[in-house]
């Protein structure tokens, strides 16, 4: 009883964190999903400088630990003249990690298109935008959307590494009550309850979601 | 950026290497009683497994190692932050694992199995000769993927104090305010650690590809 007593105490202030988590998801998934798009056209292009730096940025995204792209984001960009808040920090480099993944699994999408659909889009009379636009890129990111929505669960999970740039989301707000209270376990079980109170029915939702998908195209 | 600073966070390389080569042992291990739970034909074993599978990647791998160093580590048993972190990053990697030796295992045509107890071959024998050179041919690509993510994941060490190139970086960033080449000087290790990991892979897969080929 003490216990559950100690969580509700403590539900206003996780709750408190756990929104500013859900927020700098959000934020990251609405800029890096985009730019990932946009990254999946950019290492097809033709141009050699899009393409070079498409690749580099997407490698980079990929190779680095995100716990470093946020560390290099709050604590490296003042260097240059660049002074974010942690939440604007946050944003930024989880967008980077998030465009660097989610254009390979685009970049994947795109390629289940059959090849005849460009080239009919094409015979049509369609521009090579317009192809993209209403053609391949509809279909392409269908075919993407599971692998997607489960790399929007790993983001929500990858926000609780924002504990290292002092951004008050759940993990944070959970070690700050420990600190207070010594009371690590019970606190910490508590935000790992929370994440997992969205990530368990998240994934099992993407996984129905997945098997009723496969169900036609099979 | 001096050579100094280049070499502090070069100092931080072997606990990296360490602790993603702990865990990654042993979540291979764990993952393969896992994976067993998670094919038996106990529908209560299988359930377990599920859930267990489930709910350790559905926490994030930070508060895992938390809830091992602060939370178990502030009174009950004393665990030490290299410990904490191989055991958290450890039982993810088990339930990942056990998911890619799943994935592995069904790829396997179940004719295989069939023609093989046809032959009268014995069970130690059929799984060793025949299973598990097939096993490896289909785990080892993902598996190395996967330790790459690993050594990435393993930056999380440095919040609980363990000198690897994270928290050496952010230890040099702090001393001397300059965070922009520190950070991606430490950005650039990592990269640079999982390009001979992916090397390796490509080449063991090539050599493993080539036996089979017909």
């Amino acid at each position: 009883m003490d216990l559950i007593n100690f969580w509700l105490e403590n539900l206003p202030t996780m709750i408190d964190g756990l929104i500013v988590s859900l927020q700098v998801t959000g934020a990251a998934l609405v800029v890096g999903i985009p730019l990932g798009l946009l990254l999946a056209l950019g290492v097809q292009a033709k141009t050699k400088a899009v393409r070079f730096s498409s690749m580099a940025f997407v490698e980079i995204g990929r190779g680095a630990p995100a716990l470093i792209m946020l560390q290099f984001a709050y604590f490296g960009l003042p260097q240059a003249g660049i002074s974010l808040s942690s939440f604007a920090a946050a944003a930024v480099a989880l967008a980077w990690t998030t465009s660097a993944y989610t254009s390979e699994i685009i970049r994947a999408g795109l390629e289940a298109v059959p090849h005849g659909q460009q080239e009919a889009a094409v015979a049509v009379g369609f521009t090579r935008i317009d192809a993209l636009r209403f053609i391949i890129v509809p279909q392409g990111l269908r075919v993407a959307a599971p692998a997607l929505l489960g790399f929007s669960i790993l983001m929500l999970q990858a926000t609780s590494l924002c504990f290292a740039i002092a951004l008050p989301e759940l993990l944070s707000q959970a070690y700050m009550i420990g600190t207070n209270t010594f009371q690590y376990l019970p606190i910490l079980l508590f935000a790992g309850l929370l994440y997992a109170s969205i990530c368990v029915p998240a994934t099992i939702a993407v996984s129905l979601l997945e098997r009723s998908l496969s169900k036609h195209s099979a | 950026m001096n050579a100094e600073t280049f070499l502090i966070i070069l100092s931080g390389i072997p606990w990296t290497i360490a602790i993603t080569v702990g865990a990654f042992t042993m979540g291979a291990l764990l993952g393969i009683p896992l994976c067993a739970m998670r094919v038996s034909k106990s529908g209560i074993l299988r359930y377990m497994a599920t859930m267990i599978i489930l709910i350790l990647r559905s926490i994030p791998p930070i508060v895992w190692l938390f809830f091992l160093y602060f939370g178990i580590g502030s009174g009950y048993l004393q665990v030490g932050p290299i410990e904490s972190s191989i055991i958290a990053l450890g039982l993810i990697t088990s339930a990942n694992l056990a998911e890619i030796y799943r994935g592995a295992l069904k790829s396997i045509h179940v004719g295989q199995w069939e023609a093989s107890h046809a032959l009268n071959m014995p069970r130690w024998s059929i799984f060793k000769d025949i299973m598990v050179p097939q096993l490896v041919r289909v785990i080892l690509p993902s598996a190395t993927s996967y330790m790459i993510g690993l050594l990435k994941d393993s930056a999380i060490a440095s919040t609980v104090g363990v000198t690897e190139v994270a928290f050496q970086a952010n230890f040099v960033s702090r001393r001397q305010f300059q965070g922009l080449e520190v950070f991606a000087v430490a950005g650039l290790f990592y990269i640079l650690i999982s390009l001979p990991i992916a090397a390796i892979a490509r080449y063991t897969d090539g050599v493993m590809r080539a036996k089979v080929a017909r």
